[in-house]
């Protein structure tokens, strides 16, 4: 059942010109980011070689990219996810859903992971643009691992985050203009705390991030990462169902 | 007996709804056999569409418990929807799709047979006379052939019981009458449930009826005898409703 969903969503998201565009844009962002590290690597390209352990291509070139792409999937993310459970309200396509014999974390899962597919075509072409490089050299595979997966991860907890705001309500753009709100305000809220250990660090989804950025895969983030969807995915459930209790 | 609790398609007993304090459905009981339309009248706002969206598992009911084939729909929700087809107020469609995609996406949601789909698809444009719109995008289509492409979400996969909420409202004449022998062509082979503001329309396809008025049943009788009676269903409907 979850796959007839993902299947829906899938086609849902295709059909319309916004994901074809987004996945245009972002590319063409990117590849602009990646060109102009790639120029900036090539002019200090001799001056490293009299470094003893110089930087490689793959921490000066790929992970500012995904860092770049990270900022722009934040900000990408509420706009394919306000639809999905905001525009089925107002246009009462819900009723239809619920109606069918699925249960409701198929459809809230289904939803989920519908977007989770789409993303995960944009890292790939992310991923494609970082192996292009080895035309000219070595690439760390352990760094290019350790940036997908925290960049996979994240926009998990973006798009799980902006599948229980969509829950809330029956307007789109509210949803997407409150999961951007909430999105901007973890990505910066470390900003906020001025000892570098305080508990504010632990909330913030850039500073998970960053760790993946740097090459480091640490269990506290994919920990914070995976209870963080989770939760969100169990809110949503929740929400649905309440609805159809309290109605 | 027996033979008559076989044929038992859905039974609801007591059912009752809140909104906060507001009683929306007070003891609503609706029993329903193979081969029967039944019509659900009343005023605005009596508790109709409550009554359907609980019937179909879209409200949870306050009080009361509902079995569809003999299965408890509260405590087994996908089995008992698996016998289930409904039309809301506002059909549910996706208007970017056409009317193919969705067709087959109701199809899958209702569990329709893989290999059977296509027969299926093709079986129900059939009768709900859509097959020259099969490759239409559904916001073109006009709102008579939306309601019909509503219907035909609703029967795909052959439910036992068909719940239909006020099917004929925007359509033409023509399309009204293509609609109700449509609904007594349902009615023949499973058991529907018919809610509407037009008596005629009661008089014309269900057999039984019921009014409601306040959140209760207020009149249950089949159109038999309510002829034995030489009353008119309008009659009744004002004496009961005003």
């Amino acid at each position: 059942m979850i796959v007839t969903i993902i299947r829906k969503e899938l086609s849902m998201l295709f059909i319309s010109p916004l994901a074809w565009i987004l996945l245009a844009l972002i590319q063409l962002v990117l590849t602009w980011v990646f060109l102009v590290r790639l120029d900036a690597f090539l002019e200090i390209q001799s001056q490293l070689l009299q470094i003893a352990n110089p930087p490689g291509i793959t921490e000066i070139i790929i992970s500012p990219v995904f860092a770049m792409a990270a900022i722009i999937l934040l900000m990408v993310t509420p706009l394919l996810s306000m639809r999905l459970l905001a525009e089925e309200r107002r246009n009462h396509t819900l009723t239809l859903l619920i109606s069918a014999p699925v249960s409701m974390t198929d459809i809230v899962i289904g939803k989920f992971l519908g977007l989770m597919v789409f993303f995960l075509a944009v890292i790939t072409l992310i991923v494609a643009l970082a192996i292009s490089l080895r035309i000219g050299g070595a690439l760390d595979f352990g760094l290019l691992l350790s940036n997908t997966l925290g960049l996979f991860l994240v926009t998990a907890c973006f798009s799980a985050l902006g599948l229980y705001i969509s829950s809330l309500t029956a307007q789109p753009v509210i949803a997407a203009i409150g999961t951007l709100g909430v999105l901007l305000g973890l990505w910066v809220i470390n900003l906020a705390a001025s000892e570098t250990d305080g508990w504010l660090h632990y909330i913030s989804l850039l500073k998970h991030f960053e760790q993946f950025n740097q090459g480091l895969i640490d269990t506290l983030s994919i920990a914070y990462f995976i209870l963080f969807i989770v939760t969100f995915l169990v809110l949503t459930i929740r929400r649905l169902d309440g609805e159809r209790l309290h109605g | 007996m027996t033979d008559e609790t076989a044929a038992l398609t859905l039974s609801a007993q007591n059912l009752c709804r809140q909104y906060g304090h507001h009683m929306a459905v007070q003891n609503v009981n609706v029993e329903l056999r193979r081969g029967e339309v039944l019509g659900l009248l009343g005023p605005n706002g009596a508790g109709k569409t409550t009554t359907m969206r609980m019937l179909t598992g879209n409200l949870a009911p306050s009080a009361g418990s509902i079995e569809i084939c003999g299965i408890d729909l509260l405590d087994k929700p996908q089995e008992a929807k698996l016998h289930l087809g409904f039309l809301p107020e506002i059909p549910p469609l996706y208007h970017d799709m056409t009317v193919d995609e969705y067709l087959l996406l109701a199809a899958r949601l209702h569990r329709v047979d893989k290999h059977t789909l296509q027969t299926v698809l093709d079986n129900v444009k059939q009768r709900c006379g859509l097959e020259a719109q099969s490759k239409c995008v559904i916001s073109t289509l006009s709102k008579g052939f939306q309601q019909r492409v509503g219907i035909a979400q609703a029967i795909i996969h052959n439910p036992d019981v068909i719940i239909l909420d006020e099917p004929t409202v925007g359509l033409d004449p023509n399309q009204i009458r293509e609609i109700r022998s449509l609904i007594r062509e349902l009615g023949v082979s499973s058991s529907v449930i018919l809610s509407t503001h037009i008596l005629s329309e009661v008089e014309s396809v269900c057999d039984r009826v019921q009014i409601m008025h306040k959140g209760r049943v207020v009149f249950d009788q089949t159109m038999a005898e309510l002829q034995q009676q030489g009353t008119s269903l309008e009659a009744v409907f004002t004496q009961i409703t005003q």
